[in-house]
């Protein structure tokens, strides 16, 4: 590929540390050596940014789960037509006497007694290990997600308001026309855990680059709208809010649906972290500075 | 080797993360027992109360729904019948000698029967009441709007507040009352309603008369409303945040 060859990132040397950096190398020909290259990858208000993220999300996710447990049902359209939930988490008492929890969602019931709907002999929809506060409480779990989502659309303003005039977004984030041809063979090669090795590995892939993007642009805004939409004077003050999510019960149940997204991207997130270096990747969200590995040859020119 | 070390750091790593999560929760749990966390926490509705303020028109409306909308049943939630015998005396009087009566820092504290005020003119609004728990439904009251009963008794200055007095007491004998702040008094969706889907308002949705104040969550909406008292400040009434609910850690600005 053409750009093994090249220098195929926006780091330009200049900006590279230590260029080609030997460790342990001392007893093995240097033709043969992997090759080690610090880079300075994330900025420090990016690294800021991302781990306070990391505190308002875990909080706001569990004290979201707090406030669902008040109503734990899902609908869509305006109004909540009990007997037409799209989703809900109950306890059901069998004849027996013995208690299930029974998650339904459109129509079809899922036996879920430990974790949803009846965990550790208490009847609430997401168990206490789950919820902050743990204890059945709604008016505390609000008061902490109402606190905390201040937080996060602080923390959002000002890093998309830093990736725009840095220039981070048209740098690093937004996938070029070459990426996005070489879509297929990102995809085939995550699905093999074949991740991008030396001045590949310097940049975002393009799956890379395409979750982040629908993460900052797509699903953190559309998580604030709706959770903005189910608050009567905003409806009131921008009521086209209603009419873009059909209404405030559809809102919420996208919110659920967007708090579930920000799950799954975590998950395959920290598994990412993890498989491609998590000490490497972790560092360098700490302090910046990612080090690359170069196998055999590097071709300098 | 590689492999068994691949396995060790992964117990390892999923060790850490759940220990970590653990922690964070109880530290959380610890948080929220604090004396002073809750203190800060409650500063986000302040914010919230101010910036909604701001970017809210005095006047825009709640929307407004069709018959179609209703919801065909419309939960009563909270106390469902006051439950006393002088409320069960009305009750059976079909609420003759009940009275409403606006009273504190007023030029002419005034006191309507149900008669009375059904003679006044009548707003009929079709909106959807959002509950705290997060559920919703839609229906149609007709009732006085406030801001006619506020022109008669015209406020004096120092009135900040209207508290609503109501007659349903709770298991533990704690009236339920509320608060609202002045000019919201004044908007044109505030109704002092009788009516609910065309009928008289019954026992379970807070008759003879109960509030609607559709820009805020249900809890804001008083049943069973005896009388509104305008004070300056909220302190000695009740438990002195301003409302049944607000005196168990529920927010006083209850916009979103």
């Amino acid at each position: 590929m053409e750009s093994l060859i090249e220098t195929g990132s926006d780091i330009q040397p200049s900006e590279i540390d230590h260029p080609i950096h030997q460790e342990d190398a001392s007893s093995m020909p240097l033709v043969t050596t992997p090759a080690v290259e610090r880079v300075y990858r994330h900025a420090l208000p990016v690294r800021i940014g991302h781990w306070l993220n990391v505190v308002w999300l875990f909080i706001l996710i569990m004290s979201g789960l707090q406030i669902f447990n008040a109503h734990p049902a899902l609908y869509w359209g305006d109004r909540s037509d009990r007997d037409r939930p799209l989703l809900s988490i109950r306890a059901v008492k069998s004849d027996g006497g013995q208690v299930n929890g029974i998650t339904t969602i459109l129509g079809y019931p899922f036996d879920t007694t430990g974790v949803l709907g009846y965990s550790n002999n208490s009847v609430r929809a997401f168990p206490a290990w789950a919820t902050v506060p743990s204890a059945k409480w709604l008016a505390m779990g609000r008061q902490w997600h109402l606190f905390f989502a201040w937080l996060f659309v602080i923390n959002g303003l000002l890093f998309a308001a830093y990736a725009f005039m840095s220039r981070h977004i048209a740098r690093d984030l937004a996938p070029t026309g070459q990426d996005l041809r070489g879509i297929g063979r990102a995809v085939k090669d995550h699905l093999v855990l074949r991740h991008p090795k030396g001045d590949e590995a310097k940049r975002y892939n393009v799956l890379q680059k395409l979750a982040y993007m629908a993460v900052l642009f797509g699903l953190a805004p559309l998580i604030i709208l709706t959770g903005l939409t189910m608050s009567p004077t905003i409806d009131t003050a921008f009521p086209w809010l209603l009419t873009i999510f059909g209404g405030r019960q559809s809102a919420r149940t996208i919110h659920f649906i967007a708090c579930f997204s920000f799950v799954g991207f975590i998950l395959v997130h920290v598994s990412q972290v993890v498989l491609t270096g998590f000490f490497n990747n972790l560092r360098s969200m700490v302090t910046g500075w990612f080090v690359v590995k170069y196998e055999g040859v590097r071709h300098e020119n | 080797m590689k492999i068994e070390n691949a396995m060790k750091r992964r117990q390892f790593l999923k060790g850490t993360l759940g220990a970590a999560s653990l922690v964070a929760l109880a530290g959380c749990d610890n948080l929220t027992q604090s004396n002073w966390f809750p203190g800060v926490l409650n500063q986000a509705e302040k914010l919230t109360a101010l910036v909604q303020r701001v970017i809210t028109p005095a006047n825009a409306l709640a929307k407004e729904y069709t018959d179609a909308d209703v919801s065909t049943v419309f939960p009563a939630n909270g106390n469902t019948d006051p439950g006393t015998a002088e409320y069960a005396a009305h009750v059976e009087s079909d609420f003759a000698r009940w009275q409403v009566e606006i009273v504190g820092l007023v030029e002419a504290p005034t006191s309507w029967s149900l008669a009375a005020l059904k003679e006044l003119p009548a707003r009929t609004q079709i909106t959807r009441h959002d509950c705290v728990e997060g559920w919703s439904a839609i229906g149609k009251w007709t009732g006085v709007p406030l801001s006619d009963l506020m022109h008669k008794v015209q406020p004096l200055p120092t009135a900040k507040y209207a508290v609503f007095h109501c007659a349903d007491i709770d298991d533990e004998g704690i009236a339920y009352y509320e608060s609202m702040a002045i000019p919201d008094c004044y908007h044109p969706q505030t109704i002092l309603a009788y009516e609910l889907n065309g009928k008289p308002l019954d026992i379970p949705h807070g008759a003879p008369f109960r509030l609607r104040f559709e820009r805020q969550l249900g809890y804001k909406q008083a049943k069973y409303v005896r009388r509104i008292e305008l004070v300056e400040s909220l302190f000695g009434i009740g438990g002195g945040k301003g409302g049944y609910w607000e005196d168990q850690g529920y927010e006083w600005y209850a916009g979103i």
